[in-house]
């Protein structure tokens, strides 16, 4: 790894992944799922809960602390406030460093973990840190990685107690976004773009209905799952087409739920994988997009060039084509841009414009067509770690009542947005 | 200040790169970067040209104001505090006449909120932000 991003496979043209069928999948862990942190308990803070889905992933591979070389983690974990000033707790929970995120050293720390030589807590958003993790195992830098991915909700309103949101400044690249009420993350630009694929192909908001309400269901038969645990109850058409309008014509159930939780995987060697407790899940390519738009709001074309692009990387590195991914787990953390991914990647022959054609479709995990057989974000609440969970369980054929009756070889699954991506192809065979 | 009622626009911070653009708008004239070896007009400002990568043939160039409603939306819920008091708020997407790759953002003083007539033209006007810096607005065409 010569830089940051060195690792990342974001460009075409660089044949197959060279370490295809070599890095396997073979723990995960999820910890207990909140809405937001109640501030007091610390066993269901960011660090509480990062050490329980930690353990969760070491114990489901049948390794032993002593077996952790490498840990990695992103400090992305949304929570768009810092604890303080509130004041903070007795050691470990001292600093931001376990309330807010939990870096590589605090879970080194607090797992007493004495093998680790590789540390990374600086590692993107889930997306691409998946990928991040299969490559660092690949080159070498550790044989048996610790990934994690906490998702943090505070008290308060989500984006109100961002610093920048109540500013009188609009600095940097905001300063040509921030004056005319544009929010940052991926509501506005893809809510733009939904609105012009609207546009361009006679579509409207209530061909989102149908996927919401097969993501809600999926969600409920997810037993961690945030509506499972919390509210088990299922939405019908009317709720969806009368939710709360966030900005027209988003309503409110096609925004994925920012909850409090964390999830771990353990990425190690193929042949080290042989002997452990799970069946591998085999890494056959990972793939990111980094780019953006020519003008200030990117537009659809751009967009759905971008995942043409992503697909045919993630094609070239893995071997694989359209027709072989039997799991199919893209982002949902708005309804409006999963059409993109579902489009560009030609799932189930899905061609420009027909994706609310295939949501009313049958899409239920024990149809043909098991889509976000995950239930998404939108189903399980915002975890993002939801997609390459249900893959794993779905190759594994440990899903439940999730689980697809179709073949389950092959998975793929990724976020965040149509231009800002990292996806992983698994595959329960190395080659 | 803003002639949308209740609305307080945060104020760009210019810095070494797009200084002349926040000095023009605050001269009310809209100007973009060029690159003269490609002639492509770039923005927001750019370090480079994203077609030749070359940051050495960047060229302020005052571009005429006029351009058309692509998409819009209504912001009803916004997280930002200078705007909570100013919803529901007109949010278009404005394509330049000049270049329809480049667009603008924009509240559409004028136009009731909702009432946001798609593929109309627009003409550039300037309003004032919080900190008195002036940014680039659009309104329809009467």
């Amino acid at each position: 790894m010569v830089s940051n991003t060195g690792w990342m496979r974001d460009q075409e043209g660089l044949g197959l992944w060279e370490h295809r069928g070599k890095v396997a999948v073979v723990g995960w862990g999820q910890s207990h799922i909140d809405r937001r942190w109640d501030g007091v308990s610390l066993d269901r803070s960011c660090g509480g809960l990062t050490k329980e889905a930690c353990l969760k992933a070491i114990a489901d591979a049948g390794l032993s602390l002593d077996d952790i070389d490498g840990l990695i983690t992103s400090a992305e974990t949304r929570a768009e406030q810092t604890w303080a000033p509130r004041p903070y707790f007795d050691p470990p929970y001292d600093t931001e460093d376990g309330l807010t995120f939990t870096s590589a050293d605090w879970i080194q720390r607090e797992l007493g973990l004495k093998n680790v030589q590789y540390l990374k807590s600086d590692a993107p958003y889930i997306g691409p840190m998946m990928g991040l993790a299969a490559q660092a195992v690949g080159d070498g830098l550790c044989e048996t990685a610790l990934v994690w991915y906490p998702m943090v909700n505070l008290a308060g309103r989500y984006g109100h107690n961002n610093p920048a949101n109540n500013s009188e400044e609009a600095p940097g690249p905001s300063a040509f976004t921030l004056p005319w009420g544009y929010q940052s993350g991926a509501m506005f630009n893809n809510l733009v773009i939904f609105q012009q694929y609207c546009k361009k192909y006679g579509k409207s908001h209530d061909g989102l209905a149908d996927l919401c309400l097969n993501l809600r269901r999926n969600g409920l038969m997810t037993p961690w799952s945030y509506y499972a645990l919390h509210e088990p109850y299922q939405l019908t058409r009317e709720d969806y087409l009368n939710g709360r309008v966030i900005e027209e014509p988003l309503v409110i159930y096609d925004c994925d739920r920012p909850v409090n939780t964390c999830a771990a995987f353990i990425f190690t060697t193929a042949e080290r994988a042989k002997d452990l407790r799970q069946k591998p899940v085999y890494v056959l390519n990972h793939a990111q997009n980094g780019g953006r738009g020519r003008s200030t709001m990117s537009t659809l074309e751009e967009h759905q060039e971008a995942v043409a692009s992503l697909a045919r990387k993630m094609w070239e590195g893995s071997g694989l084509g359209p027709d072989d991914v039997d799991i199919f787990n893209p982002y949902d953390g708005y309804l409006t841009f999963t059409q993109q991914f579902l489009e560009g990647f030609q799932w189930h022959g899905v061609k420009w414009g027909e994706a609310h054609d295939f949501y009313a479709d049958d899409i239920r995990v024990e149809g043909p067509h098991p889509f976000l057989s995950s239930g998404g974000n939108n189903g399980t609440g915002r975890t993002r770690a939801c997609l390459f969970s249900d893959s794993l369980e779905q190759l594994r054929g440990t899903a439940g009542p999730r689980q697809v009756t179709t073949r389950a070889d092959t998975a793929l699954a990724g976020c965040n947005t149509p231009d800002s991506n990292g996806f992983l192809m698994l595959s329960k065979h190395p080659s | 200040m803003s002639t949308i009622p209740g609305l307080e626009r945060p104020g760009p911070v210019p810095n070494d790169m797009t200084r002349p653009f926040w000095d023009a708008c605050n001269e009310r004239r809209l100007v973009l970067q060029n690159c003269t070896s490609c002639q492509r007009l770039h923005y927001p400002p750019a370090q480079r040209c994203d077609q030749c990568g070359s940051a050495d043939n960047f060229q302020w160039k005052e571009v005429e104001g006029k351009g058309h409603i692509d998409v819009y939306m209504v912001i009803r819920d916004s997280r930002i505090r200078g705007f909570r008091s100013a919803q529901p708020i007109n949010f278009a997407v404005i394509t330049l006449d000049e270049d329809p790759g480049i667009n603008f953002l924009s509240n559409l003083p004028g136009t009731p909120t909702g009432e946001v007539p798609v593929g109309a033209p627009v003409e550039l006007i300037f309003e004032e932000t919080s900190t008195g810096q002036l940014v680039h607005e659009w309104q329809v065409v009467t």
